[in-house]
């Protein structure tokens, strides 16, 4: 059955330019067309943020082309940062761009189950991101209500600039992305379900499709409840209904809305917002699994106990979402019962955090620049994750809750380390994407510039926190305790500036390389999944009409007796292994 | 390459733990009643994650050099884990994080699960894009009735929260831009917004609840020293978010009452 779908796909490439490269079939070509579309998000965001800092410690300062950064302004970027990085970057990048691309391939498929979805979810996806961009450009300017868009704020046209027509194309832009990631999502479950080549159980997929699948799903009940949250708030604020807003007076002005609750809102939005950290995160966690084991020369330390782990977040992913509220209004009590499942998640990802030491220990490690970002992860991931048990308790909650603690804590685990699972993806995977392997020299200045600028901004946000700065200020001269603070600021500006510098490094680095990198074989990392048994770059079909048997699991590694240190999943160990 | 690793994942905690410690950075001296507990519940978190935080670091710094590439003579060990190692390290983290939580669960219930005192100062607390106001019920004890289409922050005082002159029970009602509590007695805050969404934090005293257009909250808290102490706003509200901020005084119980006479001499 399996053998004949990958048959009946193992068909000829198009040869025309648009339907070979801009609406294109081929999960590679799509693949390649959500990375680059979440390389220009990433640049954006970066920007964006880049604007807020300079608006945060000179406030009149007036820069060439835009002038001087208002309060209105600055909240305009921060929201427009916090979505675009969210959802067009660190939603993106790791599932659409990576699981697409590799997916097929790490499980021997010939495409994705639903190529012509596949293609709709990435176009989609492309509007959705022009219409969030547009919102820059109305009159107005774009929303200003945070990318957690809490009700009434952003139900409300006169609550403030930007809450007009900005407001809903940054609604309907949601809205949009939430039905290409739908697709999306049923494209990989099934995919993974039925696609996999023969001797490719489920426990010996490599725990990169492990961790597709498992945000697949996370993905699949996350984004339709968002959906169905967007569309009620863009009748709220069109067509006069009231589910997010009570009666309320903007200005003295009645607002003509009764009997909403902008606790629902919070509630239904971070019903996809907590799980949405882990599909931002889970990728880079499998991805990293992967590297550690591959860099390492060993097998993946507890493959079976990474598994369960990533299973376990994704189910308690759904049931800790309240820890955003526990200052909200919501029942103590709930607050209470939302705090254990909050702690009790912490514990799969330490499982993860002592296999990614386990597998270390006693290896013989190469540190190629993938591996450098996959132990920069497992360092950020630590460090992020650390802070998790303050915040995740309601009391310590009181005095943390929306200050810089909680954007320190969610830039290092959710933001920065999903990004080095980004980095570590694109150091280890171009050589197969374009023949060539990226400059390793730029990748090491890449990586030092990262890790330690990513440190330096955000290990100085836990201590404002501590300090009661809270976030979203655009600027610190009205409340006498910030003044304080400005010099701490100041110096998370600056690194800043350094850090965004070297992330110039790496867009040369990619650029330069495709043309001019140096040639690499078929398997440079002498790795063992499948794409690396296949031609530089994969043919159409992937594998060029063969179909792949699989002997065993992906890790195996250095296994005495073997005559090399690996041995690929399309190779019967030679020696009986447990 | 692993050295260098080493080195650097090594400063960087260093690095880190030392403003931790050194507290060169941190909260306001605590002024309230729950102050105290909730501070010794972050120092133990605090001793706790850090030794986590040094522990985790310090060993994937020492990992990268220890177990680098030497050539030939070095051989990975080849190894699928210890079912046991699993067992062990996923029940210390469980009895870890989950021990922490309970510990923490008598200080929430005593601040949110039971209701103010009797004797609590009662004050409604209203934030409106973009100011606090403050309203005490005055010597009847009653808070007057609030009308939302009375509601005009142009006005400022009684007419911002919309009072209700109508009402017997509002004439007494004072309403203030700067919040005055007496030291050393509960009080009782009754959270209200009439816009959007802000969230009314005081630092100093350990105090932090969203006010939510539509709900009345009632929390409370007790200062325990007197002085003058910053509240802000901590919920994104609109583009003056950042300058919404008020005053409490916290004054001995004789300074209160006369501060209260006043304002109601100045209203009759």
């Amino acid at each position: 059955m399996v053998e004949a779908q990958a048959h009946a796909q193992a068909h000829a490439g198009p040869q025309g330019f648009i339907r070979k490269w801009v609406f294109s079939l081929d999960h590679k070509v799509i693949g390649l067309q959500y990375y680059f579309l979440a390389l220009t998000a990433v640049f954006v965001g970066m920007f964006l943020s880049l604007l807020m800092r300079i608006h945060l410690i000179w406030p009149s300062v007036s820069l060439p082309l835009f002038g001087e950064i208002k309060p209105e302004a600055y909240l305009s970027l921060l929201t427009m940062h916090g979505t675009i990085m969210v959802f067009f970057v660190l939603t993106t990048a790791p599932q659409g761009g990576f699981g697409n691309y590799f997916l097929p391939i790490q499980i021997g498929a010939a495409d994705m189950a639903f190529p012509v979805i596949n293609m709709l979810s990435f176009w989609v996806t492309f509007l959705a991101y022009m219409v969030m961009l547009s919102a820059f450009f109305v009159t107005g300017g774009a929303p200003l209500h945070g990318w957690t868009g809490y009700p009434p704020l952003s139900a409300l046209p006169s609550a403030g600039p930007g809450e007009a027509l900005g407001a809903d194309l940054w609604v309907i832009s949601i809205a949009l992305f939430c039905i290409g990631a739908l697709m999306s999502a049923l494209n990989f479950i099934t995919t993974t379900l039925d696609m996999r080549a023969r001797g490719m159980s489920l426990m010996r997929m490599p725990l990169t499709c492990w961790a597709w699948f498992i945000t697949a799903i996370l993905g699949l009940l996350a984004f339709g409840v968002l959906l169905a949250a967007g569309i009620l708030l863009l009748l709220d604020r069109n067509a006069g209904t009231s589910f997010f807003v009570p009666l309320v007076t903007i200005n003295g002005q009645l607002a003509g809305h009764k009997g909403g609750s902008p606790l629902l809102w919070q509630h239904l939005f971070w019903f996809f917002g907590h799980p949405e950290v882990y599909i931002a995160i889970l990728p880079a966690m499998g991805l990293c699994s992967q590297l550690v084991s591959v860099f390492s020369r060993k097998p993946i330390f507890g493959y079976k106990a990474m598994v369960y782990a990533m299973l376990s977040i994704g189910i308690m992913g759904f049931m800790v979402w309240g820890h955003h509220m526990f200052m909200s209004g919501m029942s103590p009590y709930s607050g209470f019962a939302f705090s254990v499942m909050t702690m009790a998640i912490g514990v799969p990802s330490a499982i993860k955090t002592f296999n990614w030491l386990g597998t270390l220990w006693g290896g013989k490690i190469r540190f190629s620049s993938p591996m450098l970002f996959a132990i920069g992860f497992v360092s950020l991931f630590v460090s992020g994750g650390i802070s998790g048990p303050f915040l995740a308790q309601p009391v310590l909650d009181i005095p943390l809750h929306d200050t810089y603690f909680v954007t320190g804590h969610f830039h290092l685990i959710m933001g920065v380390a999903s990004i080095f699972g980004i980095f570590a993806a694109t150091y280890y995977w171009f050589p197969k994407m374009f023949g060539r392997l990226m400059n390793e020299r730029l990748a090491r200045w890449h990586f030092w510039f990262s890790l330690v600028g990513t440190y330096a901004i955000f290990m100085p946000m836990h201590y404002l926190g501590m300090a009661g700065h809270p976030r979203r200020y655009s600027e610190l001269t009205e409340v006498g305790y910030l003044h304080n603070l400005l010099p701490l600021q100041k110096f998370i500006t600056y690194v800043a500036f350094i850090t965004i510098a070297g992330q110039f490094i790496f867009l040369f680095n990619l650029f330069w390389s495709m043309k001019f990198g140096k040639k690499a074989s078929d398997n440079p990392w002498e790795a063992t999944t499948l794409e690396w048994t296949t031609a530089t770059p994969p043919p159409h079909d992937n594998f060029a009409g063969r179909t792949p048997v699989i002997h065993h699991g992906p890790y195996e590694y250095s296994v005495p007796g073997e005559p090399r240190d690996f041995v690929m999943q399309t190779d019967p160990l030679t020696v009986a292994v447990r | 390459m692993g050295l260098v690793l080493l080195i650097i994942i090594w400063l960087i905690t260093i690095i880190s733990s030392y403003f931790f410690v050194a507290r060169t950075w941190w909260f306001p001296v605590g002024a309230s009643a729950a102050a105290a507990s909730i501070d010794h519940y972050f120092t133990v978190t605090l001793l706790l994650m850090g030794i986590v935080f040094v522990a985790a670091q310090g060993i994937l710094g020492f990992f990268a050099w220890r177990y680098r590439d030497r050539g030939t003579s070095s051989v990975a060990h080849y190894s699928h884990g210890n079912d046991r190692l699993e067992i062990a390290w996923t029940a210390l983290t469980f009895i870890l994080f989950v021990g922490l939580n309970l510990m923490s669960s008598s200080i929430w219930a005593s601040e949110r699960f039971r209701p103010a005192q009797p004797g609590a100062v009662q004050v409604e607390v209203t934030g409106m894009q973009f100011q606090w106001y403050f309203r005490y019920p005055g010597p009847d004890g009653k808070f007057g009735a609030t009308k939302p289409e009375l509601i005009d922050p142009s006005i400022g005082g009684e007419g911002a929260v919309g009072l209700d002159a109508t009402d017997p029970a509002s004439k007494d009602d004072l309403v203030t831009g700067t919040m005055y509590l007496p030291v050393g007695r509960e009080a009782e805050v009754i959270l209200r917004a009439h816009d959007v969404i802000h969230s009314f934090f005081v630092p100093g005293m350990r105090f932090k609840q969203d006010a939510v257009p539509g709900l009345a909250i009632h929390m409370h808290f007790t200062p325990i020293s007197t002085g003058d102490y910053e509240i802000v706003c901590a919920e994104l509200c609109g583009l003056g978010h950042y300058k919404m901020h008020g005053m409490l005084k916290v004054v001995s119980q004789q300074e209160f009452d006369a501060w209260l006479a006043a304002r109601e001499s100045e209203k009759q």
